[in-house]
This record gives structure tokens, C-alpha cells and sequence, in this order.
């Protein structure tokens, strides 16, 4: 009996990857507390999201990766439905287009952060074995599908994730080194070009070619653009190797730093615990990936290997661009610290790609070939 | 193993070549991801290791600010500690207007409106700014305007001011009220306020402080840098939108100001001041001054002058109100000389009390002028000169000097210098070289014409007479231990002088309304002709100079009334009852025995053609 409720309840869960979720809270836990001014409340929201979200990784993790494959296209052909409901009547707020009321409001993007890679996924499973260029072809109309869509909201970070996420599948799935380097040659030259000669206005919204100026020389406008990451480059700067300490850091607790509970968590985390907190956080980081890469390595399906390796290293994005933008050395995206920063919607989304990491895992070869 | 499972591993390896790729990409990528997450490590090492102290100075100078700490001012007392000028903590509003945006009438700031950055300015609605403006009993027209003014720049865009003063000097319970309006970009500082509990009747001495709290007129000017003391400043942290959060350190605690403690005695002064406005009032003058001394110290016990102004008002002043004539205006000051020229000639043992001059018929030629007496008094005494004030006696007797020897008398006297009591803009009078004096100029000098003094020099040269011949110098500050004075006259000189001064008071004298019940009073009438355009005129400053008691005096007592236009014009009948009043609520006051017979009753004062000089 007990056997039984072992093998059903918890069998299906990876020992490693949820230890590692469970360092990551209780890191963000203490950071938020510090980051929300000791706010109670907004700490009982993170618990309650962290509840909501461990659940949902039970469920994905009790999924077996043929239910997956059968959800895909579906959640694909939604999350691309939902996209155009958006682009026609979405709600704006702050100058972008991404939510739809429907009773609740949703931001059907976020839907796409996990319905895009399971889509194609699915799709390379599917035609695994007469795999060619054509399809990879297929792959990209399907990646710039949502991404253009999303794009036109405006969300540059957004699209930017899920079209990395596509990337990731498909060059796992094998994406020629040609076309790869092509690629790069191309997007080379178009930043090239684009900075050259001063063409970012035609291409991309103002704010956005602000964005990345600002980046590139922040006190250039240090009170407007530039504000943000100054802000945070003196925050994670002035915390030295090991930090003001807990709740003693001074420009988040004066209100520097903007956005300090969500997406400039970091700037909080690195002013209190300095650099050695850096690397720890790091380090939770690398452990995760590396147990993320590893699931996807042994997985049993092409549809389990890609989706676990593209979704592994969304997450290894979201963190890196997170962290890079705070720190300076990435222009400023609505990107939140995976697990870390404060929102629910994010947190579940993350938890569901781990439950389908555990799903993966769960149903890996048992032999090596 | 499913059938799934089953399936995809058959397949897997009829396509083996795609697991070895994939398990090869896996590597790389985890190259590339360990690359990168050396980048983001390196940048941490850069920012926390090396640029650490750089960016910390960053980070304080984002959050600290020096402040300055006012200092308390000090305290102004009077000899016996009253105070006098005592500043009470208010607090003033002002506005930062760069911070504030006006919205247009009848919209209002949005609930979850944000600053986007730090200078981004808080949109603030009419209806606050109303609000704010009745709490502070300002017109809102007059408030609005203050928060929305400012200057052109080169560019021709509108700088507004970082700060602004909306209103300055609340209570605090007025400001916590305002402050409870919470209005964006609207403060308050503390601030001392100047109180000057003694108003008017001290105004010339304590003089004001602007609203900046610094002096403008009398002690509070001349004394400024004592009385300001020091601001100190103190280091806080503050946060992104300026609130204050924490002291960090007073690095400079402020130095409060010294207390200054006057010789002036707050109730003698009150006494003066109401003595003096009552007789300027009923004589229609113009104005009038009073000055009381310590008889042997030269410590001024009170100094009024009329018209005076409410130092607490900060209302505009009129200027003529501000003069402080008792030291800064010259006047020619008549008779009341008299006694300076005859000691200055006994001193050099050419006369003595009982010696007699002829004051002929009461007028005398000197050349093409003439001098005149009101009275034609013959053969006279020394002490008849003194007491009927014969201008042709004294003339007489200061003619008997040579011009040299009584320009020494009158500079020794102190006339012609300026008498160093501490004070702003003290007049030194005329008195002009000897070597171009006529013997006209020799005889009117003996009776206070032709030479030009201030009511503080007359008073200052009288303590010869109280104090066996010395003159100390004048102060306004409590003296600790005496300070020695200049011999002028001999002490007998001084005696006999007195003596003859006692004689004006009493029946036949010009100065009976000066008398005081109780004491006896030696002192001296004057009036004097005044000046316009060069020409005497019939108008006059009428004025008396005395001390009491006579045996020993205590204080002297010098008065002053410009111009009298109430029917009397004669120092001993306008100025005479303000000396007789003052001296004897002040001897009083200070506990003075009586030196004179208690059955010394006052005779009915006689009519003015008796007082006259």
C-alpha cells in the first residue's frame, strides 16, 4: 500500500532538481523580505504562489509525456488564437498591448513560453524520422508566428525568450552549423547596420532603441533612460564581496532601486550579500541547469530531450538576462529573476517546465546507449 | 518500459546519429552557458571587488545629505536678567517648486501615480493648493502664483525654483496643521523667531533681526556675531524622494548664540519710555530722547527715545521712528553747558562760588553781536549765573579764559568725540578747532551755541559733576568691576558745582519742575534756539540735565524735547517733569535713601515766565 502511494505520489518527483527549487525559495524568501521593506504580506503572496506553483509541478511531473505530445498543438493553436484576440482587442496598459479580459486577465504570451517549445517539440518528435531542412523551415514559420505577434504588442523581452526557446529546440533537434552560423552572420550584421546608421528608430519602437543606447552608455542620461541601471550597477556594486548584510542595504531600503521586489531583485540581493552571494545564487543556478541538461540528455523521446533541453535553457536565459540587465551589461527587458523575483504568473509557468523536466525524467531510458 | 518508450528508443537508435549530435550540442551548450555565466561573474567581480569604493562613494552620495542646523540666538537680558530679545522655535513653510506640477483647475492627481524618475515632478491639483492656502490664511491666487513662478533660462524654457519660501514664522501647532494637508513638494523648516517681549520702550537699544534672523539695527546688529552663535550640520540619510530617515551624525553640533547682558534696567527704562512719550504727547514735540546713567559707573540704565516702533512688527518701519536721537542726533544744546564752561574757569582757580559777575543790564556786545539775557539780574553770583542761567555771565566767565584753555574743558568734557558706548552711528557733536574761534564764538560756546552735542555726550560730561570730577566711559553692558575714570575737573570743583546746581531746582531757579520729593536734585535747564538753513528760529529744544540725590548722587538723568509746539517751550517746564518723574520712580526703584528733609514739599510749581532761563 504504502508502496503504492510512494510510487504514485512521489516516485514521479526528482530528488535533485526539487532541492534545488527548494534552496532557490528560501533564498528568494529572505530576499523579498529584505526587498518588500519587511513586508509580510507581499511574503505570504510568494508562499501562496509557491504553494499554487509546486502543485503544478506534481501535475506536469505525473504527466506522462504522451498527454504532453497530444497537448502541444492544441496549446499552440490557443496561445496563437489568443495572440491575435490580443493584438485585435487586447487591453493596454503602460503603452503596450498584452492583456485580454476575458473575466480574468491574461497575458496569453505567457502561455506561449511553454506552448511553443512543446509545439515544436512535438513537431521534430513527430517527423523524427525523416527529418530534413523543409522542416526546419516549417519550425521557423511556426517560431515567428507568436513571436511577431507578440513583438507587435509591444514585448521585445518576451519575444525575444520564446524565440529562444524555439531556437533551443531546434538546435537541438539538430539545426545545421551552417544555418546556425548564418544566422549569427545575419543578426551580426543587421546590429551592425542597424547601429551604423542609425536605422534602430525604423525597426524597433523609440523606447526600445532607448533602451539599448542607454545600455551602452548609461550616463548618458543618468536621471531618465539610464536611471534604472545606474541605480542598479551602484546597488550590486556597493555591496563589495560580501555584502551590506540582510535587511542593511542601503539603496534598496531607500527606495534606489526601482522595481527592487520584481525584476531588480538582484540589484537587492548583490548590494546585501555582495559577491559571495552572487556566486551562491549562481551556483543554485548552474545546478539546476546542469540537472536540467542532464534530464534532457537521458530522455527516453526526441520530444522529451528537446522540450527539456529548450526549457532548461529558457530558464538558464531568463536568469542570465535578468542578472545581466541589472548589472549592466544587457539593455533593460521586463524580465523577471526566474523563481526569484516576486509574481505569480511566472513562478507557475517555471514550475510547470520543471514538472515537465521531472516528467522527462521520470520516464527516461533505462539503459545507455 | 512502455510501448511509448519501447518505440522511441528502437527509433532512437535506427537514428543514432542524431542522438550523438544531440548529446554533443548538449555539451556545447553547456560550454556557451558556463561561458556566460562567467561573464555575468566577472561583471559581479568588476563591480564588488574593484569598483566596490567607487561605487559605494555612489551609492552615499544618493542618499546622504548635510543639513544645516540652525543655532539658537542669543538671548538678550537686561542687568537683573530680564530678558529683553528671546527667539522661540517656529516653523516656516516653503515649496519646492521644480517638483511640482500644476495640474489644470478641477483635475486631480491620479491614486498609483508614480515618479518615473528622481526628478520627475509631483502633479499637484488646485483644489490642494486651496486647501493649503486657507490652512496657511494666504489668497490661493498669491500661493499659486508662488509655486508656478520662475525665471526664463537662455533658452527662453521656465526654471522653476528649487525652493521658495510660502510663509515663514508659524507656530508649530499652525505648521502641523499645513503639514497634515500633505501636499506634495511642500515643507517645513524650524526657525527661530525674535521675540522682544519689552516692545517699543527697548527698540532703540535692542534695535531688530530681519527675518533671516540677522541684525539690522542697535545690539542686535553690533552684536551679531556673539548673538548668532554658530550653525551646526549633521549628516542624514534621505530617501529616493527626500524624506529624512536617519540621523547618521551631527558632525558640527550648532553653537548657540551668547547671552548678552545689558546695563540697561528694564524697569527704569519702562519708566523713561513712558515719561518721555507722555511729555513729547502733551508738548506737541516732534520728538524727544532720554538717557539715565549709572552717577559713578557710566553704565547707561535706560535710553528711550520718541517716536519709537514695535520691533516685533514686521511691518514697515518709519525711519524717522527708527532714529535714535539720545546718540545719534547733534543738537545745540543751550544752557545745559553753562555748568561745563564755569567749572572748566573755577577749575583754574579764577573764580570761586562766591565771586560776582556783572551781567549788566542783561544784554551784552561783543563786536557787531549781542548777547541777550532773559533776565536782567545786575551783579550776580556764580551760583545766580547757574540758577537764573544768564547767558551774559557765563560769557563773561568764559571769556575770562583764553580760547585754547576752554577748547581742552569742552574736548576733555568729551564733545567733539564720539563716546565709544558700543553703539551704531553715535555722533561725535561739533566743536571746532580753537584756532578759529572769535571771541563771539568763545562767549555763545559758554552757553551751549555755536557748539554741537548729542543728548548721550551732554549726559556723559554731567558725571564730572556726580562723581568728583571723573568721566568714565560709556556702556550699554553690565559691568563686572568699575572702570576707573578721567579726572577732569578736582573733586572740589565737582562739589561746588553740584552745590550751585541744586539752586535751579529751588525757588528762583529755572528748573523747579524738575524737583524731586525726598532728594535733593542738582541740574541744569536748557533751551535752545533751533537751526534752519543756518538761521535761529523760534522754535526750540528744550532740555534738562540732572542727578539725585545731590549729597552722593546715583544717577544722572539727561532729557530731551525737540521742538515743543504745546504752548511751553522751556527746558525746565517741558523737559524738567520727565526728569522729576523718572528720578524719582528710578531712585525709588533702586532703594535710594532720601538726602533731603522728609518736610521737603513740593511748592506749587510756579508759572512759566519764572522758569524761564
Amino acid at each position: 500500500m504504502i508502496k503504492v502511494l510512494w510510487d504514485r505520489f512521489v516516485r514521479p518527483i526528482d530528488p535533485w532538481l526539487l532541492v534545488f527549487l527548494v534552496l532557490l525559495f528560501i533564498l528568494s524568501s529572505i530576499v523579498l523580505y529584505s526587498a518588500s521593506n519587511q513586508d509580510m504580506g507581499k511574503l505570504n503572496d510568494k508562499f501562496t504562489f509557491m504553494g499554487v506553483a509546486l502543485c503544478v509541478l506534481w501535475v506536469m511531473a505525473n504527466m506522462p509525456q504522451q498527454v504532453l505530445m497530444r497537448l502541444a498543438l492544441p496549446i499552440y493553436l490557443v496561445g496563437v488564437v489568443l495572440l491575435i484576440c490580443v493584438a485585435l482587442f487586447g487591453s493596454v496598459s503602460h503603452g503596450a498591448r498584452r492583456w485580454l479580459n476575458i473575466g480574468v486577465t491574461i497575458q496569453p504570451s505567457e502561455l506561449m513560453k511553454l506552448g511553443l517549445p512543446m509545439m515544436l517539440a512535438w513537431y521534430f518528435h513527430h517527423y523524427e524520422a525523416t527529418l530534413n531542412w523543409k522542416h526546419f523551415l516549417v519550425a521557423m514559420i511556426l517560431l515567428v508566428i507568436p513571436m511577431g505577434l507578440i513583438l507587435k504588442q509591444p514585448d521585445l523581452g518576451t519575444a525575444l525568450l520564446i524565440a529562444s526557446s524555439g531556437f533551443y529546440v531546434m538546435f537541438f533537434a539538430g539545426l545545421s552549423w551552417y544555418l546556425i552560423g548564418a544566422l549569427v552572420l545575419a543578426g551580426g550584421g543587421l546590429a551592425y547596420v542597424v547601429t551604423h546608421w542609425n536605422l534602430c528608430i525604423h525597426i524597433l519602437r523609440e523606447y526600445q532603441c532607448q533602451r539599448v543606447a542607454t545600455m551602452l552608455d548609461p550616463m548618458q542620461d543618468p536621471l531618465g533612460a539610464g536611471y534604472h541601471i545606474i541605480q542598479g550597477t551602484i546597488a550590486i556594486g556597493s555591496g563589495g564581496p560580501f555584502g551590506k548584510g540582510w535587511l542593511n542595504g542601503t539603496q534598496t531600503h531607500l527606495d534606489f532601486i526601482p522595481e527592487r521586489t520584481t525584476d531588480f531583485i538582484f540589484a537587492v540581493f548583490g548590494e546585501e550579500f555582495g559577491l559571495a552571494g552572487n556566486i551562491v545564487l549562481l551556483l543554485l543556478y548552474l545546478m539546476l541547469i546542469g540537472r536540467g541538461l542532464h534530464i534532457a540528455s537521458n530522455g527516453s523521446t526526441l520530444f522529451g530531450r528537446l522540450l527539456a533541453g529548450a526549457l532548461t535553457l529558457t530558464f538558464f536565459t531568463y536568469a542570465f538576462v535578468n542578472m545581466g540587465m541589472v548589472s549592466g551589461i544587457l539593455p533593460v527587458v521586463g524580465v523577471p529573476l526566474p523563481l526569484v523575483s516576486y509574481g505569480g504568473t511566472s513562478m507557475v509557468s517555471l514550475m510547470a517546465a520543471f514538472g515537465i523536466l521531472m516528467s522527462v525524467q521520470k520516464d527516461r531510458k533505462l539503459m545507455k546507449n | 518500459m512502455n510501448r511509448a518508450t519501447a518505440t522511441a528508443s528502437i527509433r532512437a537508435q535506427r537514428y543514432a546519429h542524431v542522438l550523438k549530435l544531440e548529446r554533443w550540442r548538449v555539451w556545447t551548450m553547456l560550454t556557451a552557458l558556463m561561458l556566460l555565466f562567467v561573464v555575468l561573474l566577472a561583471r559581479g567581480l568588476w563591480l564588488q571587488a574593484f569598483n566596490e569604493a567607487f561605487l559605494q562613494g555612489q551609492g552615499d552620495a544618493r542618499y546622504t545629505r548635510t543639513l544645516k542646523t540652525e543655532a539658537n540666538r542669543g538671548m538678550i537680558t537686561d542687568r537683573n536678567g530680564d530678558p529683553l530679545a528671546i527667539s522661540t522655535p517656529v516653523q516656516s513653510i516653503w515649496a519646492s517648486p521644480r517638483g511640482m506640477a500644476l495640474l489644470p483647475p478641477g483635475q486631480k492627481r491620479d491614486e498609483d501615480w508614480e515618479p518615473a524618475n528622481d526628478k520627475d515632478p509631483v502633479p499637484v491639483s488646485q483644489d490642494e493648493l486651496k486647501k493649503l492656502a486657507n490652512a496657511l490664511g494666504m489668497p490661493a491666487a498669491d500661493l499659486i502664483k508662488k509655486v508656478s513662478d520662475g525665471r526664463k533660462n537662455d533658452k527662453g524654457e521656465l526654471v522653476r525654483p528649487d525652493f521658495v519660501w510660502v510663509k515663514r514664522g508659524l507656530s508649530p501647532t499652525d505648521a502641523k496643521s499645513v503639514l497634515a494637508l500633505n501636499v506634495p513638494g511642500i515643507y517645513a523648516q524650524t526657525e527661530y523667531r525674535r521675540y522682544y517681549p519689552a516692545g517699543e520702550v527697548m527698540a532703540h537699544i535692542i534695535g531688530f533681526v530681519n527675518i533671516d534672523g540677522k541684525g539690522q539695527e542697535g545690539f542686535e546688529l553690533t552684536r551679531d556675531s556673539m548673538l548668532a552663535g554658530k550653525p551646526g550640520s549633521r549628516t542624514v540619510i534621505r530617501d529616493r524622494r527626500g524624506y529624512i530617515v536617519e540621523d547618521i551624525s551631527t558632525i558640527v553640533p550648532p553653537r548657540d548664540g551668547e547671552t548678552l547682558t545689558l546695563s540697561v534696567d528694564r524697569r527704569i527704562q519702562y519708566l523713561a519710555y513712558r515719561e518721555l512719550k507722555a511729555a513729547v504727547e502733551s508738548n506737541h514735540a516732534a520728538g524727544g530722547g532720554i538717557v539715565v546713567l549709572d552717577a559713578k559707573s557710566g553704565e547707561v540704565l535706560a535710553l528711550a527715545n520718541a517716536p519709537s516702533y514695535n520691533p516685533n512688527s514686521r511691518e514697515r518701519i518709519d525711519p524717522a521712528a527708527r532714529r535714535n536721537r539720545a546718540l545719534t542726533d547733534i543738537y545745540e544744546p543751550g544752557s545745559v553747558m553753562k555748568p561745563v564752561t564755569i567749572s572748566a574757569v573755577m577749575d583754574a582757580g579764577k573764580l570761586t562760588p562766591e565771586s560776582r559777575v556783572d551781567t549788566f543790564n542783561g544784554t551784552m556786545a561783543i563786536g557787531p553781536n549781542t548777547i541777550h539775557d532773559t533776565h536782567h539780574g545786575g551783579v550776580l553770583s556764580i551760583a545766580q549765573v547757574i540758577q537764573q542761567s544768564s547767558n551774559v555771565g557765563a560769557a563773561r566767565i568764559s571769556l575770562m579764559m583764553p580760547r585754547e584753555y576752554m577748547w581742552n574743558a569742552y574736548h576733555n568734557a568729551g564733545f567733539g568725540e564720539v563716546p565709544h558706548s558700543g553703539f551704531p552711528g553715535e555722533a561725535g557733536g561739533i566743536l571746532r578747532n580753537w584756532k578759529n574761534w572769535r571771541p563771539i564764538e568763545q562767549a555763545t560756546m559758554a552757553f551751549g551755541n555755536g557748539i554741537s552735542v548729542s543728548l548721550m555726550q551732554m549726559a556723559r560730561a554731567y558725571q564730572m559733576f556726580a562723581d568728583g570730577g571723573q568721566i568714565h566711559p560709556i556702556t550699554f553692558t553690565k559691568l563686572v568691576a568699575p572702570v576707573p575714570g578721567k579726572q577732569v575737573i578736582k573733586p572740589e570743583t565737582a562739589l561746588a558745582m553740584r552745590n550751585m546746581m541744586e539752586s535751579v531746582v529751588q525757588p528762583g531757579g529755572t528748573g523747579m519742575p524738575a524737583r524731586v520729593v525726598g532728594y535733593r536734585v542738582a541740574g541744569k535747564t536748557g533751551t535752545s534756539h533751533k537751526l534752519e538753513g543756518g538761521v535761529y528760529v523760534n522754535r526750540y529744544v528744550a532740555s534738562f540735565i540732572g542727578m539725585a540725590p545731590a549729597s552722593d548722587p546715583r544717577l544722572i538723568i539727561a532729557v530731551m524735547i525737540d521742538d515743543p509746539t504745546g504752548g511751553k517751550h522751556f527746558g525746565g517746564s517741558v523737559a524738567g517733569p520727565v526728569f522729576s518723574n523718572v528720578m524719582a520712580g528710578s531712585l525709588r526703584l533702586l532703594g535710594v535713601p532720601p538726602d533731603a528733609p522728609t518736610d521737603n514739599i513740593l511748592i506749587p510749581a510756579p508759572d512759566e515766565s519764572d522758569s524761564r532761563e
